[in-house]
């Protein structure tokens, strides 16, 4: 007794110990029956005529990856491979036919008819008909799913009744009318929001179904195999799968880190052939590397002026401060990724009525961006500070940025900081923590704010609709009459052209009030080891591994 | 005994009972929601997940909600990772968590207790010296640098132990040895120090005029009264480390509960925050208790009462 007692502290150690290793190490993992996972991740490595397991890194856990309520770029990639809209994205970014064969379009492109392949399947064997698309659409815009991205259904007819026109002719003929006529409809019903999902299943569980491998019945390339919630998700190739032939790897695991530092270790040790991410200071290491890889991304990194608050509430203040920025030092010293010094609100990348132009092409630059513009703006910046009646900045307030943690942000606040201060302009640095972050951002209460916008498909309207009066996205606090009347008129148009040119003035007024300053277009980069080819990135940052090769 | 356990129990609940009520009216406090984004959803979609999740009812109707269900023994759902409950994120990751941090603990105290021991018995030598250079470095050590370190040495360069996640033993060793540093250093000095205190006292000098072995003086004499600073020590720490550590899950991207600790509240996933601080509170006060009844078989001459 006396010797026990000695390690009693041992033994009340163990025991817990103990308790806790009854469950086993990997509690929530149902491997399906059959399948042999990249188990150490040296199996990446394997010789391409055996199993081809490609480990990857897009993201940590996903919040959620049912094909409606998701609205991360993460969990779009791991849907992406489970499930197939009418349309998917080639590597170019351009739709091409997926679930449907073929889609007939009426001449006042309003009515769209789409035809579904013959056979095709869910990963279970059931057959998958058009109503399963009526059913999934209608299920996305229900105020019981509660979906962040139930506006993307808006273009169709009845979105506002809560009752979508679209209706399946028979099973295999889908026919959608829509309000307008929507030049981006074929790229919608590849975003991962239109994918179908099965009635049946989804209504049996409705709040867990997509968490659990038994019931993640889809109908894309892949399905899932194993989730081990927080460390990795394992894919398989679906035989069912209309175009399963011409599917690259066995299984596709997807590691599920979260720390750029660690990523960066596991893709050095070999550990996982893609990350979707990096430390930001490690970029200049790696940018002449084969491994790397950028690519531009539609989105813009801008800062939110509460035109509501004096002195912001002086268009002329706001233009010195938009002018006063040196947008290539920020890009190359900060982002150091090659991010596109931005002298307007739409990125790069959006293309615009006329084929093979862009949006950026036919609109130009509201001022210059590059490093040889900024004697003469930061000039102009001086004389519109004179010319608002605070000379050099005299008699104007200190004025707060706020932003939320995070080095990026803070080494921008801290160049703009300084920037300012070059036309007298005296700014405070104010972080909060993200979420008491966006709540001020979106509730008005700051001066100036970090703000950041990423597209949802590739047309300006995604970029122009989110200023209009009210909106739950108009940081600014903006209000311009004209603006709205122009953006109801975009939405109402049906000549592409005539769209294009509305939008074109749309984005002029947001720069006749100067109401944001833009910094730079986003890149996406990422690290591929140079031996796995036939991966693309989507204008949405959407990784597509299907096809992939992993050679030697 | 019997009348020492119901009073730590009813201590237990009390306490508890204000843990549950304070945390939940100053989550509601803190500025923002969970359902914020960099793109913030349309009022309908907002007001659609409010009145799904009962966020749009007062604070105290939601207090009453969740202590009726928590009888139920019901935490409710995560408003963060849809579809998943908080008794399952709970149930699913306190087990690894507690894997790792069991296993730190026990090397922290294998090691530790006879490192300081050792050091106490040859006080002012060479390896007394030795070992307090080492321990103070443990402490002083954050286990986040202490994990980078273990990465880049062991599994970059040297490629020995695998960077991240825990799918063989071999993946244990590096987190393990992150999150034992601290404890096992800490332990070490907390042993020299009550060793020495110990072997200064008149018994032990009666034990060696008696001619004792040096062998029983040290086990059967010292330690079992050097000890109990430990012990004291160890409750709490039980308690923290088997909950899971943010930084060290983070880095080896370990499925732990450490890591929903931090998230949960980042998220606004105000039951999930719930459900994890109720879960520690719980076991600190469990693992008290329990310090409490080894104190007295340790020492038989403490009172409980």
């Amino acid at each position: 007794m006396k010797k026990i007692a000695l390690l009693l502290s041992l033994v009340m150690l163990t025991s817990v110990f103990a308790a806790a290793c009854g469950t086993s190490t990997k509690p929530d993992s149902t491997t399906a029956e059959g399948t042999t996972t990249a188990a150490d991740g040296t199996d990446a490595t394997a010789a391409p005529a055996a199993e081809q397991n490609l480990v990857v890194n897009v993201g940590p856990d996903p919040d959620t990856i049912d094909p409606a309520l998701n609205s991360a770029v993460d969990g779009a990639t791991l849907i992406i491979h489970a499930f197939e809209g009418l349309y998917t994205l080639d590597d170019k970014g351009t739709p091409i036919p997926g679930q449907a064969e073929s889609v007939d379009i009426s001449d006042d492109g309003l009515t769209y008819t789409f035809h579904l392949r013959d056979g095709l399947k869910w990963s279970d064997g059931q057959p998958l008909t058009a109503n399963d698309f009526v059913y999934s659409w209608n299920r996305a815009i229900s105020p019981d799913t509660a979906a962040d991205y139930a506006y993307m259904f808006e273009a169709i007819k009845g979105f506002d009744e809560g009752k979508l026109d679209v209706t399946a002719k028979d099973d295999k003929t889908l026919v959608v009318t829509l309000n307008s006529k929507t030049p981006y409809f074929l790229e919608l019903t590849a975003f991962p929001t239109f994918s179908p999902v099965r009635q049946d299943i989804v209504e049996a569980d409705p709040e867990s179904w997509a968490t659990k491998v038994d019931t993640y019945i889809g109908n894309g390339p892949y399905k899932m195999t194993d989730w081990v919630p927080g460390s990795y998700i394992t894919y398989t190739k679906n035989e069912n799968y209309w175009n399963y032939a011409a599917l690259g790897p066995d299984t596709i695991k997807f590691v599920l880190m979260a720390d750029d530092a660690s990523i960066l270790n596991a893709y050095m040790n070999g550990d996982i052939l893609f990350a979707d991410s990096m430390p930001n200071d490690e970029i200049s290491t790696w940018q002449d590397k084969a491994d790397f890889h950028k690519q531009g991304q539609l989105g813009t990194y801008y800062v939110s002026f509460n035109v509501t608050k004096a002195p912001l509430d002086n268009k002329l203040v706001r233009e010195a401060l938009t002018l006063a920025v040196d947008r290539d030092y920020i890009a190359v010293q900060i982002g150091q990724a090659g991010q596109v010094p931005a002298g307007a609100f739409v990125p790069i990348g959006m293309t615009d009525a006329e084929a093979g132009k862009e949006f950026r092409d036919v609109g130009g630059d509201y001022f210059d961006p590059t490093a040889s513009g900024y004697a003469a703006n930061l000039q102009k910046a001086k004389d519109l500070l004179a010319e608002a009646g605070y000379p050099n900045g005299e008699g104007l307030p200190t004025l707060e940025y706020l932003y939320n943690e995070g080095t990026g942000h803070q080494q921008i606040g801290e160049a703009l900081q300084s920037m300012w201060a070059e036309i007298g302009v005296k700014v405070d640095l104010v972080s909060q923590e993200w979420s008491t972050f966006l709540n001020s951002r979106k509730n008005g209460d700051y001066e100036i704010a970090r703000n950041g916008w990423l597209a949802d498909y590739n047309d300006p309207i995604t970029f122009l609709d989110m200023w209009i009066t009210g909106s739950g996205n108009n940081d600014a606090q903006w209000s311009n009459a004209k603006y709205d009347d122009l953006i109801s008129q975009v939405k109402a148009s049906s000549d592409p052209a005539e769209r294009m040119k509305l939008m074109h003035q749309a984005e002029d007024l947001i720069f006749d009030d100067w109401m944001l300053c833009p910094i730079y277009y986003y890149v996406d980069i990422y690290l591929q080891n140079p031996k796995v080819e036939g991966v693309w990135s989507s204008p949405l940052g959407y990784k597509y591994f299907m096809y992939a090769k992993i050679t030697e | 005994m019997s009348k020492f356990i119901l009073k730590r129990l009813g201590f237990a609940v009390l306490t508890l009972a204000i843990v549950i009520t304070m945390t939940f009216f100053l989550m509601y406090l803190i500025p923002g929601g969970p359902f914020l984004s960099e793109k913030a959803p349309t009022q309908a979609t907002l007001d659609a997940l409010n009145a799904k999740y009962g966020l749009d009812q007062p604070v105290y109707i939601q207090f009453k909600n969740y202590v009726v269900k928590l009888f139920e023994g019901d935490f409710g759902m995560s408003l963060k990772q849809r579809g998943r409950t908080v008794n399952d994120i709970i149930s699913t990751k306190f087990p690894v968590s507690a894997q790792v941090g069991g296993l730190s603990i026990i090397v922290a105290v294998l090691v530790g207790i006879p490192i300081g021991s050792y050091a106490a018995l040859h006080r002012g030598k060479f390896w007394d010296r030795f070992f307090n250079v080492l321990s103070t470095t443990g402490i002083a050590f954050p286990s986040f640098v202490m994990a980078t370190v273990l990465i880049v040495l062991f599994s970059v360069y040297m490629k020995i132990f695998p960077s991240y996640g825990l799918e063989a033993p071999i993946n244990y060793v590096l987190p393990v040895l992150s999150l034992a540093v601290y404890p096992m250093a800490y332990i070490s000095r907390l042993m020299r120090s009550s060793m020495l205190d110990v072997l200064g006292q008149d018994y032990m000098r009666t034990a060696r005029a008696k001619g004792v072995s040096q062998f029983r003086i040290l086990f059967k004499h010292a330690l079992r009264n050097a000890v109990l600073p430990v012990i004291t020590y160890l409750g709490p720490l039980i308690a923290y480390t088997l909950t899971g550590s943010f930084v060290v899950e983070q880095i080896f991207t370990i499925p732990g509960l450490g890591k929903e600790f931090i998230k949960s509240i980042m998220n606004r996933d105000y039951p999930l925050v719930m459900g994890t601080t109720i879960f520690l509170a719980a076991f600190v006060i469990l693992m008290n208790f329990i310090v409490d009844i080894v104190y007295k078989i340790v020492d038989p001459r403490i009172k409980l009462n």
